[in-house]
C-alpha cells in the first residue's frame, strides 16, 4: 500500500458554471496527503479551504480534475459514494446544528448504523468515540439539545468519529468556543490522531491552534494552493502569507521582531511551550551575564 | 440544487413598472384578472393580451424570464385543454372517434382557456418581477389598513409576511448545509423507497426545526432590544406616494375594462 491516502490531480471547481457569474472556487489543486498526517488547512475566508474538503469526500463532485484515495479515483463508481463517505469523515462548521435524535447513543450511533454494522460493533463505537471526545458515558441517555455548547460540538465530532474513517476531516472545529472549548477540543483532536493513527485534516483561521497540532500545512490563497509543507517550512514565508493577509503565530512573530532588533533568537517558535523555552534560554543567560 | 429555486423572484431593474407605486400595481393585478374573467370573446382577449404585451415590454423584464414562470404550469394548461376539447360541444364536427366528438367550438374554447391562463401567470409574475418582496408585503399592509377598524392586526400580518419571506433563502441554504453533514455521516437521500426517502429527511427535518427556533427567538429577541412594539406609531422609512404615471395606469386599465364590455356585447359570446 502506498503511504499517500488522499491525492488531489488538477483539481478545480467552478460555480455557477456556464453563467456570467461564473466563479473557480478551487483552481488546480495537486496535493498528496500522506498516510498519519495531522495536516492544517489554513487561508483567508472565501480562500476555497471549504470547497476543497468537500471533495475529499465526494460532497461536491470536481468540475474537473479527481481526487483519489488510496489511488483510486473516488468518482469511477457513483455508487461507490457512499462508501468513500465512510472512509474520509468529514465534521463540517458548527456541526452541533446537525444534531437530531434525541440521545447522544443514538446520534453518534447515526453513523455506523448507514454502514450497516452489527448492533454490537456499532455500541462499541459508540462508547470508543464518546472516549475519544472525553464524554463520560452518563451522557449517553442524554439529549444532546441539553448539553452546554461545547458538549455539543464534542459529541458532533463523535458522531463522525464513531464510523473510525482513515482520514478525518474538520471544518473549523474550534470556531465559536471559549478558550478553554478550544484547548479542550484541539487537544482531544491530537491524541485521537496519536491513539488511531489515522490521518487527520484540520481547517481553521487561527495560526495558532493549527501550529500547535499540525504536522504539516496546506495554505490556500484565492482559490489555488499556496503552500503545502511542514510547519516550519510554511512559516518560514511569513511576508508571502503576510501579503496573502494572513498571518504567522504570535509567537513566531515576536522572536522574529527580537531577531530583527539584534537578538540571537531562534525563530522556528511556534507554540506557548517553544517560546518559553527560548525566551528562558535568552533571559538566562543575560542574567548571568549580569552577573 | 436546492439554491436554484428562485423564490421571490425580484428582477432589478429601472423601468417604468419598476417604478409604478407597488400598491398600484397590486390593485391593477387584481382588476387586471378581474378583465380577464369578463372576456367572453377573442376580440376582448386580444385587447388584454395586447395590454399584457405592452406591459411585458415597459417592464424590460427578459421575455425568458416569463417562460420560465409558465414552465410549471405547462400541465395545467394541457389538462384544460384537453378536457375543453373533449366537453365543449358545438359548431361543425371536426373529427370524431368512437364516442369522442371534436368540435369547432371545442377548440376555439380550448384555445381561449389557454391564452387566459397565460395571460394570468403573464401579469401575476409581472408583479413579482417587478416589485421588490419587501414593498409588496408594504403594500399589502397599507391597502389592508382600513381593516384596523375591525381589530385585525394588519400591522403584524405584513410583519409576519415580510419575516417569512426574508428567511427563505436563510433557510434553504441551511437544510443544503444539514443535508450535507448527514451526507457526511451516510445519509441516503436518492435511493430507496418512497417511505425509506421520507424517513431518510428525519434527520434534515429535526435540525431544520431547531434552527429555525433558534433564530426566531434571537429575531425576536433582536427586534425587542431595539424598541419593536408593533405597528403604532411606527413611521417608514420609504414613504409610498402615487404619482402621475400611477393615475395614468389605472385610467388605461378603466378604458381597457370598457373596451372589453363593448367588445363582449358587439362580437357575441364565444363562452
Amino acid at each position: 500500500m502506498s503511504n499517500i491516502v488522499l491525492e488531489t490531480k488538477d483539481l478545480s471547481f467552478l460555480y455557477s458554471k456556464g453563467t456570467t457569474s461564473q466563479v473557480a472556487a478551487i483552481n488546480d489543486i495537486n496535493v498528496q496527503i500522506e498516510r498519519g498526517e495531522l495536516v492544517g488547512v489554513i487561508g483567508h475566508t472565501g480562500s476555497g479551504k471549504s470547497t476543497l474538503i468537500e471533495h475529499f469526500n465526494g460532497i461536491l463532485k470536481p468540475t474537473s480534475g479527481s481526487v483519489f484515495l488510496d489511488g483510486n479515483n473516488i468518482w469511477q463508481d457513483k455508487k461507490g459514494i457512499r462508501s468513500v463517505r465512510f472512509r474520509v469523515g468529514v465534521c463540517f462548521q458548527y456541526p452541533e446544528y446537525q444534531l437530531f435524535e434525541d440521545t447522544v447513543e443514538k446520534d453518534v450511533a447515526f453513523g455506523p448504523k448507514n454502514m450497516g454494522l452489527s448492533p454490537k460493533e456499532i455500541d462499541l463505537r459508540v462508547r470508543e468515540a464518546l472516549s475519544f471526545v472525553g464524554i463520560d458515558e452518563s451522557y449517553l441517555e442524554k439529549s444532546p439539545f441539553d448539553l452546554s455548547g461545547g458538549e455539543k460540538r464534542r459529541v458532533a465530532i463523535a458522531g463522525v468519529m464513531a464510523m473510525q474513517p482513515e482520514v478525518l476531516v474538520l471544518d473549523e472545529p474550534c470556531a465559536g468556543l471559549d478558550p478553554r472549548g478550544r484547548d479542550t477540543v484541539l487537544s482531544l483532536i491530537k491524541s485521537y490522531k496519536e491513539k488511531t493513527g489515522s490521518t487527520v485534516i484540520v481547517v481553521s483561521h487561527s495560526m495558532e491552534d493549527i501550529s500547535r497540532i499540525a504536522t504539516r500545512i496546506l495554505v490556500m490563497n484565492e482559490s489555488r494552493l499556496a503552500y503545502y509543507d511542514t510547519v516550519k517550512g510554511v512559516f518560514s514565508h511569513a511576508d508571502e502569507l503576510y501579503s496573502m493577509g494572513l498571518d504567522i503565530p504570535q509567537y513566531t512573530r515576536l522572536f522574529l521582531l527580537l531577531k530583527e532588533a539584534g537578538y540571537d533568537v531562534d525563530t522556528d517558535i511556534y507554540t506557548f511551550e517553544e517560546a518559553k523555552r527560548e525566551l528562558l534560554r535568552l533571559f538566562g543567560r543575560r542574567c548571568r551575564n549580569a552577573e | 440544487m436546492l439554491s436554484d429555486i428562485t423564490i421571490g423572484q425580484y428582477y432589478k431593474e429601472n423601468s417604468f413598472v419598476h417604478r409604478l407605486d407597488a400598491r398600484m400595481k397590486l390593485i391593477l393585478t387584481v382588476l387586471f384578472i378581474v378583465i380577464i374573467f369578463l372576456c367572453k370573446n377573442f376580440f376582448a382577449l386580444a385587447l388584454m393580451l395586447l395590454l399584457t404585451g405592452v406591459s411585458v415590454i415597459l417592464s424590460k423584464v427578459p421575455f425568458r424570464m416569463f417562460f420560465k414562470s409558465i414552465k410549471p404550469i405547462v400541465p395545467i394548461i394541457l389538462f384544460t385543454v384537453i378536457l375543453n376539447m373533449i366537453y365543449i360541444r358545438g359548431g361543425t364536427v371536426l373529427f370524431s372517434w368512437w364516442k369522442l366528438e371534436l368540435t369547432s367550438k371545442g377548440v376555439f374554447t380550448a384555445v381561449f382557456m389557454a391564452f387566459r391562463i397565460i395571460c394570468l401567470i403573464f401579469c401575476s409574475s409581472l408583479l413579482t418581477y417587478t416589485t421588490a418582496p419587501t414593498e409588496l408585503t408594504d403594500a399589502v399592509e397599507r391597502l389592508l389598513s382600513p381593516l384596523k377598524v375591525f381589530h385585525v392586526p394588519v400591522h403584524s400580518l405584513a410583519m409576519m409576511m415580510t419575516l417569512a419571506l426574508r428567511f427563505i433563502p436563510t433557510l434553504i441554504e441551511e437544510i443544503d448545509r444539514i443535508m450535507n453533514a448527514q451526507k457526511a455521516r451516510g445519509a441516503d437521500f436518492e435511493s430507496g423507497k418512497f417511505l425509506n426517502r421520507v424517513k431518510a429527511m428525519i434527520p434534515v427535518l429535526i435540525p431544520l426545526f431547531v434552527s429555525a427556533f433558534r433564530r426566531a427567538y434571537e429575531l425576536s429577541f433582536a427586534m425587542t432590544c431595539r424598541c419593536y412594539h408593533g405597528g403604532d406609531g411606527r413611521t417608514r422609512m420609504k414613504q409610498m406616494k402615487y404619482r402621475v404615471a400611477d393615475f395614468v395606469c389605472i385610467f388605461v386599465f378603466a378604458v381597457a375594462l370598457v373596451g372589453v364590455i363593448l367588445l363582449n356585447n358587439f362580437f357575441g359570446r364565444l363562452i
